[in-house]
């Protein structure tokens, strides 16, 4: 996939709250000290009124957000998902998810992604966290188009919103003339009959290359995207498990209660079926460029067909 | 209100939180009666509020930080007429609007869902920098225990609001000086409590909290002071107004019993009938 265009989908966050502020005058950004590293530095340049610095501290940026969401603001918090969604849990947990405040969480550097920096930034549990909280919606874009759609989509909605993105450039999928982005509504990528892919996040482009390596050996594979993990599309879910009667899950996050735990819950009540769900296995990452830690964790393509293959025979 | 008016408004918040507490057999005594005197100017004196339009847009806000206190709070909105005084009584039951740590979803008059100590003053400064940004009038006022001050975020807080100046802000400290384990400089003394908020940029007034001339004058100077938020240290007595409660940590977190109950209403008719009856 070397000419295929890539795009960290935290630019894409940066430079979609750019091109939201004049569309949304009640638009404001907290930071805490790494609006270069979120990416809101686009938007602190063309809206410096509207952006807000709390240095480091996190769980009062969250407060701070509470507070202006109470009185009509739509703010943002930007953070790296270990501090956004770990260290800052039971203040969203308490200041905006019982009240159930119209704030956003702009969780950037999720994942094993991160890279060099290792498992003490490496955010693996983020999604379990967020997903856990009532009348939280977890969105999970998988590349450029789908991030900034699902950015501004999250401005329009009402109620809190934690969003995902990652640190290392990642391929444009889907920049296609039909492309629309609804949330809650899951997206398939390719129809097939033998086995279904469910992914999010960066493992969707590496569930495409499984599929194509899975087609060579004749296994025809669906590939679903789920950009939206809570909540859930179960009914495209179940639909695909009753075509194809196996399902493999495949997420840049722990295998404990992120996407695969989400599919499961739905699947294990409504409609019974084998899930092999493939992420980090219970484990903390390490440091290592991004590329090889996906590698070595299986959540490339080959990872993912791997996998896929052994499940299915 | 004059400050008799004022005292005998406290004595009857005071009495509202007994009973709830008592209705409730579970709750917070203490630290909203050392509190109730606060309450009762915030929303009686000091605050522009209606409580037949409880959202009102550019009505000023408080934040109960010290969420626990729900009973304080509670029962100066009722008083005040935000909804029946009788429903009191209703506290922590199962389907009452008036939960055990206040919910702005649930309860009329309650600006910020609060209870997780530390939490909520950073909610207060969002709500005052709001006002900064729309370029407001409204006051923004958050009421902590000074157990509470143990908590790290409400330096974070602190830090932020000194940096923005906002001084729309009024940070009151309930300084009664007991804790769930003991005595706060016991436990993990936050002493000095002035210097420290000095520190980070506020106008610090260090006051009697249960002396209405005092709590008075503290407000009056914390609206005339300007490019700074103010910290109002009040020094008061935990479970004030209900002898047997006065300075016991014992009662942080207790109910009374039904004796314990009518000695307290007793207490506080005693004081009312010295102040020479209701309003």
């Amino acid at each position: 996939m070397a000419d295929v265009k890539k795009i960290a989908t935290r630019e894409s966050y940066g430079n979609a709250l750019a091109e939201c502020g004049a569309d949304f005058p009640n638009l404001v950004v907290l930071d805490a000290d790494l609006a270069g590293a979120t990416k809101t530095g686009v938007f602190q340049k063309a809206f410096p009124e509207r952006h807000i610095d709390c240095g480091i501290a996190e769980c009062n940026m969250t407060g701070i957000a509470a507070g202006l969401a109470t009185c009509g603001k739509i703010p943002f918090i930007s953070s790296f998902a270990m501090f956004a969604a770990g260290r800052n849990f039971e203040q969203v947990r308490n200041s905006i998810g019982y009240p159930h405040l119209n704030v956003k969480i702009g969780a950037t550097h999720a994942g094993i992604t991160v890279g060099e920096d290792g498992a003490t930034h490496q955010c693996n549990e983020d999604v379990a966290l967020m997903r856990a909280i009532p009348g939280m919606t977890v969105i999970v874009p998988s590349d450029d188009v789908e991030a900034k759609a699902a950015v501004r989509a999250a401005i329009e909605f009402e109620g809190p919103v934690y969003l995902r993105f990652g640190r290392a450039a990642v391929p444009v999928i889907n920049d296609t003339p039909d492309y629309k982005f609804e949330i809650g509504k899951g997206v398939v990528l390719r129809e097939g009959t033998d086995v279904t892919i469910v992914a999010s996040g960066i493992t969707v482009a590496s569930a495409l290359e499984a599929a194509d390596m899975l087609a060579a050996d004749g296994i025809s594979a669906e590939v679903i995207n789920i950009h939206t993990i809570k909540p859930l599309d179960e009914e495209l879910v179940i639909a695909s498990a009753k075509k194809t009667g196996k399902v493999v899950t495949a997420e840049e996050h722990s295998v404990i209660g992120g996407l695969g735990s989400a599919v499961c819950d739905c699947l294990s009540q409504k409609c019974p079926t084998p899930v092999y769900k493939i992420g980090m296995q219970d484990v903390f990452g390490e440091s290592g460029p991004a590329n090889a830690l996906v590698a070595k964790y299986g959540l490339d393509g080959k990872g993912i067909y791997e996998s896929t293959k052994e499940f299915v025979k | 209100m004059n400050k008799l008016e004022l005292q005998k408004t406290a004595n009857e918040v005071r009495k509202g939180i007994v009973t709830a507490v008592h209705g409730a057999k579970a709750g917070h005594p203490g630290g909203s009666l050392s509190a109730a005197d606060i309450f009762t100017y915030l929303y009686f004196e000091e605050m522009n509020i209606d409580p037949k339009d409880p959202k009102k847009a550019d009505r000023d806000r408080f934040v109960l930080s010290k969420g626990h206190t729900a009973p304080g709070l509670y029962s100066a909105l009722a008083n005040r007429g935000f909804f029946p005084v009788e429903d009191l009584k209703t506290l922590r039951h199962l389907g009452s609007y008036l939960q055990g740590h206040p919910c702005m979803q649930e309860t009329p008059g309650v600006d910020m869902s609060s209870g997780s100590l530390g939490q909520g003053i950073s909610a207060a400064v969002g709500m005052a920098l709001a006002a900064k940004m729309d370029g407001k009038e409204y006051r923004t006022y958050t009421l902590l225990g000074d157990g509470e001050i143990q908590e790290g975020q409400v330096w974070e807080a602190s830090m932020f609001a000194g940096h923005r100046k906002l001084d729309n802000l009024v940070v009151i400290v309930d300084n009664n000086g007991l804790q769930i384990d003991g005595k706060i400089d016991d436990v993990c003394s936050p002493y000095p409590i002035d210097k420290k908020f000095e520190a980070f940029n506020f106008h610090v007034i260090n006051i009697d909290g249960n002396d209405f001339d005092q709590i008075d004058a503290a407000f009056k100077e914390a609206k005339a002071t300007k490019g700074m938020p103010t910290a109002i240290i009040c020094k008061t007595v935990k479970g004030k107004g209900v002898s047997f409660m006065e300075n016991s940590a014992g009662w942080h977190g207790k109910a009374p019993n039904d004796e314990e109950y009518a000695t307290a209403m007793a207490d506080l008719e005693k004081i009312g009938a010295e102040l020479g009856g209701a309003n």
